[in-house]
């Protein structure tokens, strides 16, 4: 799909296609189905949460309770930013506007950097914390149920690390659509690629937008 | 499905134009394969790299059925035997059945027969195959390092915290696997929704064509369960995370159910696109339309669909509750109508026909018979008292041996006969063709028959030693295996013969309708001098016929 | 001795055989049917309408037939419901003990299988039980997913580690039967496997005698009960306040605090023992410490017996 329209020398219209309307349907159509695959990749995640959640709600309150809500809201309102920035530089792609969309991608991936280093900084917290029952470090937990906060926090670290790693992805495919945008690229018929980016990208949101709930706002404060 | 070429007098003048450029003949370096976006090229390093894993699956699977001729353990430890039906597991689903038709046949065929120059997304689908290739290096990484012996169901947590074995390498193989599989389906679905030719309605298009369709759903939408499932037990292994090791606070029954939310939908991408090789076959050897098309076409993407809905009929004894048992049992009933409607279908298409028993025909009827016979043992395995009896025994073994080897290979086998001409243009010899046919058939039933009565009898499957009163079947079944095994070896032999010293083909040998048959054979890389039209209804074989009987009889 | 000639059915040794060979039969008749139904067309219609025989006719071929599908869809429908109603029958009752039936505790390991009778009795790898009388496999594991198996019972149950599974049967013929270990568990799965001996229930009483005496596990329970200081809170009168009563709980409706209602279970009491705090009752606070780690598989099963014994004062 990103890979699929040639450099701006060539023609926009790849030969196994009859005209732009029917590329530009396919891009999307095959973009949609990506994101279905993705939903079903994180509905596997959710279940493994809802089941663990439904055993012991009360520890996974509390366990809830050691997140920064702060950090998290933060986090929320970048990603959603980040989310107006895409849609924007879509726009700006199709209206043929390069020096907005170069703006406009830039601005991307500095909110989408910006939150991938706090949810890291969060990491560092929890890990300093004791609260990373991963790969044998301590965990401490004072708390009647260690065993079933140790899985929140297993859960936490699963569902946001994948999260991060789509974000991530999503940033490498980004600074390759700005090298192209500052070549002169992208522009007019050549916009697929930032259209469909930008799809994945409100998916990558939307993911964090019921994560954020999920994990931050559980417990009663 | 009629185009603007008439059918047989396009062949002619074609002919000397087919040896000199063609998809095959368009460079000949090593770079112009492996980095060809032709998806019929990448149709044939399919091709190349499944068959293989199938003989590397199948060399498991001797040394198992060698061993299973006498109780005791004599030939291996039980450690390798462990191994080796783990390797004949994983090797056989995720590597050979699943990529066998859709990667081959149907990268192959998808562009050709809605009449398209390539697959929507070729570079993805080139990526695809190198994917599958790294899943597939990583894979024999941990057989040649050690192997696995959880079983190709990596059941936990055995597989997470218990096995000793390259759990690891193997998961990660599947897991990256998974995306070739995905990207595939996902080319299919924008292929079969943006690129057919003028006048191609959806009820104009090959009945494979709607079983593709149906398979790639699956593909899509069950594969990235599979994904996190073996991330999730990756990362206990590697994080000691406790999603499901009931020490940690986690649930093993999660795991089953995870893992059969894709693996239940899986059996039905590796029987689906049988059906629709079957569905081309039978018209085209009958010389008719075939009965109940829509029914044929519906029912495919009936299975899809309700094959999401009954993963818990492998929890039966598991401990789920008994409430569920019920109604993932009812839910599984359901799914056999649509697979009903298709054998009667099938059956139906030959009344009035004009048959002849070419091989693609005998594979197909014997798919129609199998498939049957795997289908009603379903019935078994669903009706709960009854599984609870069979669960996990020989029976099992035997009913998903007949879907997947009686069905499945089958169809495979089939389809790559009756469309061998098209895709290397030579004619395979008929007669050894037709003997190994019968061969396979005769010797899939001799090994994997004694099988069900094996297990009613109460054998579990994965057994290494077993009770003395059941070496007699057993020694049926290991008999039958060989004549099985030397079916599998003629094609491989004689198809390879047939690539230097077969007759050449004509675009059309078979006289079948079809967009793929009115390019020449092998097809040009752009498929088509021009962009076809289609005028009128699938397999109007009699359209066909007579249209030929008046320029003078179709050859 | 375990009768090894060949055969092409299981010997019926439970009160349940009968009934799944019954609708394994019916089945077989369906499966029968239909595949010679499928076969003879086939074969008829390849004979029939073969390419060579010109003088069949071929005039007015149906494309398709809307009655015929749904006769052909409606009736395997009938036929798969009635099947499943009927195997939907036999499963509630093969997985619902008769009540009184009599208790064997199981722990299964790789590659063992450890039983305890009621009065103490243990045995490993073999299982004695009395002809006529239901007996209730209470299983729980120690490392992997086991599942028992006794064809000549037609039962089949895992049993998984962390929480507890059960099964029933009752022989109806004495002997020795082949009991198997059916869950992939490892390098020795296929000698994970045992005998179940039926023997005449006073043959059974000789052979329970034989040995010295034994304690029951409800002896064993109270006496932990006891050493692990579970009784500070837990008095026999209940009458401490700090904790809800444990005289008649097993099988009770229990209300928990958020609202929501349980059956209190085996698993429910294995729970509240190892996590006390996951599932609280209404009206009491999380006080209890979590047993987890201090008490074994056998030592739980010995606790749950005890409290399980505890009658409604």
């Amino acid at each position: 799909m990103i890979g699929e329209t040639p450099t701006p020398t060539v023609s926009a219209l790849a030969h196994q296609f009859d005209d732009l309307t029917q590329q530009n349907e396919a891009d999307d159509l095959g973009m949609w189905l990506f994101l279905s695959t993705e939903l079903m990749f994180f509905g596997g995640l959710f279940l493994a949460y809802t089941v663990y959640r439904r055993q012991d709600e009360a520890t996974f309150a509390a366990a809830s309770q050691e997140l920064d809500l702060f950090w998290g809201t933060l986090n929320t309102a970048i990603l959603l930013t980040s989310s107006l920035t895409v849609a924007l530089a879509t726009h700006a792609a199709e209206s043929r506007q390069r020096q907005q969309l170069i703006g406009l991608l830039t601005a991307t991936i500095g909110l989408g950097s910006l939150f991938v280093s706090i949810k890291f900084m969060e990491y560092h917290q929890k890990y300093v914390h004791g609260l990373m029952p991963l790969g044998g470090l301590p965990f401490h937990w004072d708390g009647p149920s260690p065993a079933h906060a140790a899985l929140f926090f297993d859960l936490y670290f699963l569902m946001t690390g994948v999260h991060a790693l789509h974000m991530l992805i999503g940033l490498v495919i980004l600074l390759v659509l700005l090298v192209k945008a500052i070549r002169g690229g992208l522009l007019g018929d050549h916009a697929a690629p930032v259209r469909v980016t930008g799809l994945y990208w409100h998916f990558v949101d939307v993911v964090w937008v019921f994560l954020f709930p999920m994990l931050y706002l559980i417990g009663a404060r | 499905m009629t185009i603007l070429v008439a059918p047989e007098s396009a062949a002619t003048p074609s002919q000397p134009r087919t040896q000199q450029r063609n998809y095959l003949t368009d460079g000949y370096s090593v770079r112009s394969w492996l980095l060809t976006t032709d998806h019929k090229r990448i149709a044939i390093l399919y091709l190349l790299s499944i068959t293989f894993f199938f003989l590397l699956g199948g060399a498991a699977v001797i040394v198992v059925r060698l061993d299973l001729m006498t109780p005791q353990a004599d030939l291996v430890q039980s450690e390798t035997y462990n191994k080796l039906f783990t390797a004949h597991g994983v090797i056989m689903v995720f590597f050979f059945l699943i990529p066998s038709i859709p990667a081959v046949l149907g990268n192959f065929l998808v562009p050709l027969m809605v009449g398209a120059r390539d697959l929507a997304f070729p570079r993805l689908n080139l990526l695809s195959w190198y994917v599958y290739m790294l899943g597939e290096l990583f894979t024999l990484y941990a057989l040649l390092a050690g192997g696995v012996d959880t079983g190709w169901t990596f059941y936990a947590p055995y597989s997470s915290t218990y096995s000793n074995t390259y759990v690891m390498a193997t998961a990660v193989g599947i897991f990256i696997t998974g995306f070739s599989s995905i990207l595939t389906g996902l080319n299919f679905i924008v292929t079969i929704h943006k690129m057919r030719a003028p006048g191609l309605t959806w009820f104009r298009l090959p009945l494979f064509i709607w079983a593709l369709y149906a398979t790639s759903i699956i593909m899509v939408l069950g594969t990235p369960v599979l994904a996190i499932t073996l991330l999730l037990v990756g990362m206990e292994r590697l994080l000691g995370i406790g999603i499901f090791d009931p020490r940690l606070g986690g649930d093993p029954i999660l795991f089953q159910h995870l893992f059969w939310f894709y693996s239940h939908p899986a059996v039905y991408i590796m029987i689906l696109p049988s059906m629709g090789v079957v569905s081309e076959i039978i018209p085209c050897y009958c010389r008719k339309r075939p009965f109940g098309y829509a029914f044929i076409g519906f029912s495919s993407v009936a299975i899809a669909v309700f094959s999401f809905l009954v993963w818990g009929h492998h929890l039966f004894v598991s401990g789920q509750s008994i409430y569920a048992g019920m109604v993932f049992s009812m839910l599984s009933y359901l799914v056999a109508i649509p697979s009903a409607v298709k054998v009667f279908n099938w059956t139906a298409s030959l009344h009035k026909g004009s048959i002849s028993f070419d091989t693609p025909m005998l594979y197909a009827l014997g798919f129609v018979g199998l498939f049957t016979m795997g289908g009603l043992t379903g019935l078994f395995v669903a009706a709960l008292a009854v599984d609870v009896h069979v669960h996990d025994t020989y029976f099992i073994v035997a009913h998903f041996h007949y879907i997947m080897v009686g069905g499945a290979v089958m169809g495979y086998l089939g389809g790559i006969h009756f469309w061998w001409p098209k895709m290397t243009g030579r004619i395979y010899p008929e007669g050894w063709a037709r003997l190994s046919a019968i061969l396979i058939f005769v010797g899939f039933n001799l090994t994997f028959f004694p099988q069900y009565i094996l297990g009613y009898l109460g054998m579990p499957r994965r057994y290494h030693v077993y009770p003395p009163e059941f070496q007699v079947l057993n020694v049926m079944s290991s008999a039958g295996a060989s004549i099985l095994g030397m079916g599998y070896f003629f094609p491989l032999t004689y198809l390879s013969w047939s690539l230097y010293f077969g007759k050449r083909a004509s675009p059309n040998p078979w006289r079948a309708t079809g967009l793929e048959w009115q390019t020449s054979s092998p097809p040009p890389t752009e498929n088509f001098s021009e962009t076809p039209v289609v005028l009128d209804e699938a397999y109007d074989y009699h359209r066909f016929d007579s249209l030929a009987a008046t320029e003078g009889g179709g050859k | 001795m375990i009768d090894d000639g060949f055969r092409l059915l299981p010997e019926q040794a439970s009160t349940l055989a009968p009934h799944v060979d019954l609708l394994y039969y019916f089945l077989l008749g369906v499966a029968l049917f239909f595949t010679v139904l499928i076969t003879v067309l086939i074969i008829y219609f390849s004979i029939k309408y073969r390419r060579g025989n010109t003088r069949v006719d071929r005039s007015s071929r149906p494309g398709h037939s809307t009655l015929l599908e749904i006769i052909w869809m409606v009736v395997p429908l009938i036929f798969s419901m009635g099947i499943f109603g009927w195997g939907a029958t036999l499963y509630f009752s093969e997985y619902r003990p008769p009540a009184g039936a009599m208790e064997i505790r199981t722990v299964a390991k790789q590659w063992m299988w450890k039983f305890q009778h009621p009065n103490g009795h243990r045995e490993i790898n073999t299982l004695h039980i009395p002809l006529g009388q239901p007996i209730k496999m209470i299983m729980i594991s120690e490392d992997v997913i086991h599942s028992l198996y006794v064809p000549a019972f037609r039962v089949k149950r895992d049993v998984l580690p962390g929480s507890y599974s059960s099964c029933w049967f009752e022989a109806t013929r004495t002997g020795d039967f082949h009991l198997f270990c059916a869950e992939y568990c490892g390098t020795n799965h296929s000698r994970m496997i045992g005998r179940v001996i039926v023997m005449e229930p006073a043959e059974y009483e000789d052979w329970l005698g034989g040995g010295s005496a034994k304690e029951t596990p409800v002896a064993a329970g109270q006496r932990l009960f006891e050493e692990l200081r579970c009784v500070t809170c837990h008095r026999p009168d209940g009458a401490t306040g700090r904790c809800p009563p444990l005289a008649g709980l097993l099988g009770r409706e229990v209300k928990l605090t958020g609202g929501a209602t349980i059956i209190a279970d085996e698993n429910y009491l294995r729970e509240s023992i190892l996590r006390p705090a996951a599932k609280v009752v209404e009206g009491f606070q999380p006080l209890m410490p979590s047993y987890d780690g201090q008490v074994d598989e056998e030592q739980l099963i010995q606790l749950i017996s005890y409290i399980k014994s505890l009658a409604k004062p």
